[in-house]
């Protein structure tokens, strides 16, 4: 126990100068450490710097400020999407030569019911149907073990088949959703300017958006809790919407309201798109002689300006709309063809609106409606008088505590006071070095390590008290202090170091932040205790060769 | 460097905790009951984390006062308001928290009404208040809010569970019923302490709690440690007189260590800021029973469990 060999000694210094390493950039300026290259942000570490870590620990939003927003994807939507998209393949299908006629192809509950006309024809409809199943597309993009449609023929009616998502499918079509939904939301963050957004999945059917420096939550939940999905449609105006679009619509039209109209105006239009979001290549906000103020401009790629094209040499005179998430937002009439694929979306925008909306177009749209379900925020100068009292909280409780243990233990307090010091450099060093991000209750939990930290060198002392009582020499009871505290020590910091590993599992959010800095700080105190204050405790011993111990 | 005080803490102590036994459990069963009945009857004064709804810190100039505030709140009929001052005395800002419940609706219905709510509340601060800024605010919808209470009460069970475990293979399975127990008595302390003060309760307490069974466990297993090493040395000593000589022998740590938490758990609470208040005091207060409960619940247990005395290598000492 008291002796150290060489590599065990350079191993040790390697360590607390490892973590001295990765403290060091939380104490110097960012311009001291960081060439900013003033034109787009970036930086680059400059002088030693290049040579030594940089980079400074993460802080949690509650210390720096910021909108931690947690959207759930709306599931029932993206099923019942799913199915009737599934219907309308099962009608195609069967519509193939030879036409296969069913009665109806209908979503009945969480199933496909096709009954068909002629009973006789269901098994040949079975059989031509089971070319629309197949395995299922796995997140990786390879073939599933399971099948995406379980397809049935019904037992008590002879004309029916029953068709249902396996849930093997349902989950693979969650899983694209999901990563989808974080593609454009990410994108549209982007569009926004903000800086370093963190969007992740989280659970089955939900994304975390984290913005760092977002004081104003609404800006990110309009942004993101918007679909965002367009469709261009022709004006159906043989229908009368009535007052408040309830009028019975013939199959194929659909009333949408009008956007910005007092009292609200509704339109008949076509079901049938002519082009959706997809087709957009790229807009950006303009001006236009026929409106006043700012007007959203498009581009169409190739194939969407051949359709419009079409559609406006043909239905000149006519109106079309344009639908965003189930309201038109304009319905202009079209008095001559539009051939160059580009157009302007008018009316009443502020130049913040036209901004807006051209984030969403760029981004695209979301596969399904988004909404908040947990928001927290936090501003800057709550978040800066956080960090403050935080660190005061620190270096109070640290000097308390480095007080209490020098009058209580004299010299083996300034062991143990040292061994608390590199304690809290191996923390720090720690989170820097494993990019972990510190929060409030990080800081509680650095603050509950200090306190306890020195448990473990309390009991090696008393039990190098107790050992030196029994007439034990100055060098046998420090060797006999750390070999029988040691069972002690890791019992006492095992069963600790389970709460912090169950907190960090099943904790949310920023309790997260507590268990990693207590379980980081349980591993650096028995280290600091059971190493390092012994190699000092030792190398006094080798210096001073004292006869009784002062304790 | 030769003052350490030390010197004057015996390093075995000499109290009677073992005959005290009865008087303890009577004190920890009556502790127990009482933080029952206070829980039945008052309550957990649950925070935004568990309750749901909508939580706004709002910074005001100082002669704003909390009825002005109220009366502006109520006036909006978005559910009965809870507002009460933030911060604490060592904080020069004047902060005020107002918190609404969650909106009544349906599933996406209801969540968005709780983010109409709180745009509603920012709004009629600004409008009624020009000075006031804003400092943060938290909306928890009601799947959440339901989710996060679920995962908080998991925690504790499972870290139990855990530790349980834990002392079973590291000790004898009485040692495992006596900390366990102790550890219960730790939990529900702490609950009734909630109670009694109203203190707000929420992740952070969670949290708290988890630390102060991990505290108190690890306070248990230095006087089983202790216990278990006597037991072998002593080999004729009766019981009782074993466990009084180990919870003495390990008096002076467990004063010290205590000690030291402590003082870095004060700091915290009065400087840490309104946001940790919460959870200082609970800790604070689970140092201290976390302590009582090692030496005067989960030790005296023992004498009930029965241990064995005859595990084990024999010592030479």
């Amino acid at each position: 126990m008291l002796h150290f060999g060489r590599w065990k000694l350079l191993t040790i210094l390697l360590v607390v100068l490892a973590g001295a390493l990765y403290t060091l950039p939380n104490l110097v300026p960012e311009t001291v450490r960081y060439q900013i290259n003033e034109a787009d942000g970036s930086r680059e570490p400059r002088g030693i710097w290049r040579y030594i870590p940089s980079s400074t620990i993460n802080l949690g939003l509650d210390l720096q400020g910021g909108s931690y927003i947690v959207f759930e994807v709306d599931m029932n939507e993206v099923r019942t999407a799913q199915l009737e998209s599934l219907a309308a393949d099962v009608r195609q299908t069967l519509r193939n030569d030879p036409p296969l006629l069913p009665r109806s192809v209908a979503v009945v509950g969480e199933e496909v019911v096709v009954l068909m006309i002629r009973e006789e024809q269901r098994d040949e409809a079975f059989e031509r149907l089971r070319e629309l199943n197949g395995p299922v597309t796995t997140e990786l993009g390879q073939p599933g073990l399971a099948q995406m449609y379980d397809m049935q023929r019904d037992g008590e009616d002879p004309s029916a088949i029953r068709i249902s998502v396996t849930d093997e499918q349902f989950t693979a079509i969650r899983q694209r959703t999901l990563s989808q939904s974080i593609t454009v939301i990410r994108r549209r963050l982007d569009g926004l300017g903000t800086t370093d957004p963190t969007i992740a999945r989280s659970g089955a059917d939900r994304v975390m958006v984290q913005v760092p420096g977002a004081d104003d939550p609404q800006e990110i939940i309009d942004l993101v809790g918007t679909q965002a999905a367009l469709s261009f449609h022709l004006v159906d105006n043989t229908i009368n919407p009535g007052p408040n679009g309830q009028a019975r619509t013939p199959p194929g039209r659909t009333i949408y309201p009008v956007a910005n109209t007092q009292p609200v105006q509704y339109l008949a239009v076509e079901t049938r798109q002519l082009l959706t979001g997809e087709n957009l290549t790229q807009s950006n906000v303009t001006q236009h002689p026929s409106y006043v103020g700012p007007v959203v401009g498009f581009r169409l790629d190739t194939q969407g300006a051949l359709i419009f094209g079409d559609v406006t040499r043909n239905n000149r005179g006519r109106q079309f709309a344009i639908v965003l998430d189930n309201e038109i937002i304009t319905a202009p009439r079209i008095n001559e063809p539009i051939l160059g694929g580009s157009g302007v979306i008018g009316g009443g925008y502020t130049y913040e609106t036209a901004s807006q909306l051209v984030i969403l177009l760029n981004a695209g749209a979301l596969p399904a409606t988004l909404t908040p379900v947990e928001q927290r925020t936090v501003s800057a100068s709550l978040g800066r008088d956080q960090i403050e009292s935080g660190t005061l909280a620190i270096v109070i409780g640290f000097a308390a505590v480095i007080v209490f243990m020098l009058a209580a233990y004299g010299i083996f307090g300034v062991f143990s006071t040292l061994a608390l010091l590199v304690n809290v450099v191996l923390i720090l060093g720690g989170l820097s070095g494993l990019g972990m991000t510190l929060t409030l209750p990080g800081i509680a939990g650095i603050i509950l390590t200090i306190g306890m930290a020195v448990d473990a060198n309390v009991l090696i002392f008393e039990r190098i008290r107790e050992e030196s009582r029994h007439g034990r020499t100055p060098a046998n009871a420090i060797q006999a202090g750390y070999e029988r505290a040691l069972a002690a020590i890791l019992d006492a910091n095992i069963t600790t170091f389970i709460a912090a590993a169950v907190l960090f599992m099943l904790g949310a959010g920023p309790v997260r932040g507590f268990a990693v800095t207590l379980g980081v700080g349980i591993v650096t105190s028995v280290f600091t205790a059971f190493v390092f204050s012994r190699l000092l405790a030792v190398l006094w011993l080798r210096a001073f060769k004292p006869k009784s111990l002062p304790l | 460097m030769s003052l350490a005080l030390v010197k004057y803490l015996p390093v075995t102590g000499n109290v009677p905790f073992i005959r005290m036994r009865f008087f303890a459990l009577g004190l920890s069963a009556l502790v127990l009951l009482f933080s029952l009945f206070e829980f039945a009857n008052v309550g957990i004064n649950f925070g935004i984390d568990f309750r749901g709804g909508i939580q706004t810190e709002v910074e005001t100039a100082p002669e704003t006062s909390i009825e002005d505030v109220r009366t502006v709140v109520s006036a909006l009929e978005l559910g009965e308001p809870r507002i009460q001052e933030a911060g604490n005395s060592l904080e020069a800002r004047h902060t005020i928290l107002i918190a609404l419940p969650l909106q009544p609706g349906e599933g996406a219905e209801a969540e968005r009404a709780n983010q109409a709510a709180r745009e509603t509340l920012e709004a009629a601060i600004a409008e009624n208040f020009p000075d006031a800024q804003l400092r943060g605010t938290t909306v928890i919808g009601g799947a959440v809010s339901g989710e996060l209470v679920v995962t908080g009460f998991t925690a504790i069970g499972v870290a139990l569970f855990l530790m349980l475990i834990y002392i079973w293979f590291r000790f004898e399975w009485q040692y495992s019923v006596g900390a366990i127990v102790a550890l219960i008595h730790d939990v529900i302390a702490t609950v009734g302490m909630f109670s009694v003060t109203q203190m707000t309760f929420d992740l952070a307490t969670v949290a708290a709690i988890l630390t102060i069974v991990g505290y108190s466990m690890n306070d248990t297993v230095v006087v089983y440690d202790r216990i278990r090493e006597n037991l072998r040395k002593y080999k004729k000593m009766p019981l009782p007189e074993v466990l009084n000589l180990s919870i003495n022998d390990t008096l002076s740590r467990t004063i010290l260590t205590s000690a030291t938490t402590l003082v870095a758990l004060i700091s915290l609470y009065l400087i840490g800021g309104a946001s940790l208040e919460g959870f200082a005091f609970a800790m604070i207060w689970g140092i201290v029973i976390g302590t009582y409960s090692s030496i005067f619940v989960a030790s005296p247990l023992l004498l009930f469990t029965q241990v064995q005395r005859d595990s084990g290598e024999s010592s030479d000492q």
